[in-house]
């Protein structure tokens, strides 16, 4: 038996269509089996709420007398890129505020013109003979401007890496703030409930299928930016007209030490047409898997720390390395069940007829990492590979002679064995001296817990080292333990010199 | 029961915690203390039965007594029940309940802060 998609939509115009919410389609197969739920269902209603950085707007203000051809636009101090039309702009959810930094950015603009508030727009122009006007500074609300769409380039991830930090201190991500040596798990996405696992190969879901949209009745433009449904990752380009939307499901967010975001209320109506539909929404959280990676390495590839199903993340804990961590979600799924329960109203109620896509998606596709031909800089591109070092066992007066005749102020301490075991600066003798000879050697003043780099570390993270420990160098050491350099501040400037080249 | 309590150090280093252990044979878990030289706030826990004999035993030495139980604030028009404050607090103060909306058991707060911070959407605040 199968279905088509104008039976289903007769059925939706007559009232008598029957739509399922996604996470409860598992229950129905196991009860009636594939042939007897593609009878009785035909609709399945996906949902998800969470925060897709990729989301903004378009604007088009209409005309000003005298005209104005806007080259810079701000809308609440939050600048949107203008370089489109005379008086259209893109304004994005992660720009921050000119005046109030990433507390209030692209993503409170437009959750307060969703709520109905005005928003002041400046606007600035050199003037030209068609465009003469050049300064602008008016309060506009949503109502008062001829198109405000939504478009968010890639959004709705069928699934997404978990995240945890094995590093000593707390970092504040895109991913939440994420505990030291691994105390916590975060992670985003609905699910079984999400769009895409209910449709892995994209059968259904494609350009050009309506979808609900923070409250609106949207639309699918096709494959998101950087798009991987070859390994799991596949996401959309989607668009709403804003006037529709509603702040039920369109909320503004600001993670702490990271950036402004939108949360976004998307779901997609998936027609039951075939028994193969009805078997890949039949998905549960069980054979839902992604990866729990380790934040606390500053790469693109970061290392994974385990796999892990939704079913096990939304539980509530995880096990890692034998001890119990908790997880929290990002995306809210109390909100993400109430996308799919409102997207079934409207199926329902015969608000929203179902098309299928006009445009396949392909299904293979990876993204590839930045062509990046000039090799960002190393540590050992600019470390200092002179060595001045000293034992622990030396005194004091020793450690000062040598820091002097070294022309250094950092002296890394050496064990019999050639480990580093601690690190002696001018200020620490300083302080020696101060304090009146509190111990006489190396070692009674050395500061042990030492702040080292890698040679292959990135220039970046190791500038990164210095400014969060509020220090002015890093000893070098292998993958051997053995100390190979020093990265000070001066050889920082080197890359200033010359400019930077491989 | 867990106390805010809050006590001069004008008058001298009294031994306040130790004295009130000692004078009730309470026991007294101490779960943060901020102590500067003239001030001191301290948040204990102690079991809820004694709560009466603690109160009394500290205000009589002097100091002020807080009970503290709604120390987490939740904003309901600004939380989206995502649930992003729930990993991060040492205490357990935040959980879901079956229909997936966020659960404030504020009687184990320890004022760590943590949640605050994480809540993407403001959305959380301390006892003032």
């Amino acid at each position: 038996m199968e279905k088509t998609i104008e039976l289903i939509n007769t059925r939706i115009r007559d009232g008598n269509a029957r739509a399922v919410r996604a996470d409860q389609m598992p229950d129905i197969v196991d009860e009636l089996g594939v042939e007897g739920a593609l009878r009785e269902v035909d609709v399945v209603t996906t949902g998800t709420f969470g925060a897709m950085c990729s989301s903004g707007a378009f604007f088009n203000f209409g005309h000003s007398d005298p005209p104005i051809r806007m080259e810079k636009v701000w809308m609440n101090e939050v600048e949107a890129y203008a370089g489109i039309a005379a008086v259209d702009a893109y304004l994005g959810a992660t720009q921050k505020s000119e005046t109030r930094g990433i507390s209030y950015g692209g993503a409170h603009v437009l959750e307060d013109l969703v709520a109905g508030n005005s928003v002041r727009l400046r606007a600035q122009s050199k003037g030209t003979d068609c465009y003469p006007r050049k300064t602008l500074d008016i309060d506009l609300n949503l109502e008062d401007m001829n198109q405000a769409t939504m478009v968010n380039p890639r959004n709705s991830y069928q699934s997404y890496v978990a995240a945890s930090n094995t590093t000593d201190r707390t970092l504040y991500t895109y991913m939440g703030t994420l505990l030291p040596n691994a105390g916590n798990v975060s992670y985003s996405g609905a699910g079984c409930l999400s769009p895409i696992p209910n449709d892995p190969g994209l059968r259904i879901i494609g350009s050009g299928v309506p979808i609900f949209l923070c409250g609106a009745e949207g639309m699918i433009i096709g494959e998101g930016t950087q798009t991987s449904p070859g390994n799991g990752f596949a996401n959309l380009m989607t668009t709403g007209n804003m006037n529709d939307m509603s702040t039920d499901f369109l909320r503004a967010a600001t993670f702490k030490g990271y950036n402004s975001t939108l949360y976004v209320g998307l779901g997609v109506p998936i027609p039951v047409l075939d028994e193969d539909v009805v078997r890949r929404t039949a998905v549960r959280d069980e054979d839902l898997k992604t990866t729990i990676a380790d934040y606390g390495v500053p790469s693109r590839d970061r290392p994974t720390l385990r796999e892990v199903t939704y079913a096990e993340l939304k539980s509530g804990h995880v096990e890692m390395d034998g001890e119990e961590v908790k997880t929290s979600s990002l995306s809210s799924y109390k909100k993400a069940l109430e996308v799919a329960d409102e997207l079934k109203a409207w199926v329902e109620s015969g608000k929203m007829e179902l098309a299928l896509p006009t445009r396949r998606m392909d299904t293979k596709k990876t993204p590839r990492p930045m062509r990046d031909r000039a090799r960002a800089p190393q540590v050992r591109d600019i470390m200092n590979t002179s060595l001045v070092t000293i034992s622990e066992d030396e005194d004091i007066q020793t450690a000062a002679k040598r820091l002097l005749r070294g022309e250094t102020n950092h002296l890394p301490v050496l064990d019999d064995t050639n480990r580093l075991v601690g690190i002696v600066t001018t200020f620490d003798i300083s302080k020696a001296v101060a304090s009146n000879g509190k111990g006489d050697t190396v070692r009674d003043i050395m500061t042990k817990r030492v702040i080292y780099t890698s040679p292959a570390e990135a220039v970046d993270v190791a500038t990164h080292k210095l400014e969060r420990n509020n220090i002015s160098a890093l000893p070098v050491v292998d993958e051997n333990g053995k100390l190979v350099g020093i990265l000070s501040a001066i050889n920082l400037s080197k890359l200033f010199e010359r400019g930077w080249k491989q | 029961m867990k106390l805010l309590v809050t006590f001069s150090k004008k008058g001298g280093k009294q031994p306040l915690i130790a004295q009130t252990v000692k004078d009730t044979g309470v026991l007294i878990n101490v779960e943060r203390a901020f102590i500067d030289s003239n001030e001191g706030e301290v948040l204990i826990s102690i079991p809820d039965k004694d709560t009466k004999i603690i109160c009394d035993a500290m205000k009589k030495a002097g100091a002020r007594v807080k009970k503290m139980e709604d120390s987490v604030i939740r904003d309901e028009s600004e939380c989206v029940n995502c649930g992003a404050c729930i990993s991060v607090c040492p205490q357990d103060v935040l959980s879901f309940d079956e229909t997936w909306t966020l659960c404030v058991d504020g009687s184990k707060c320890v004022l760590c802060g943590k949640c605050v911070d994480a809540c993407p959407h403001q959305a959380l605040s301390l006892l003032p």
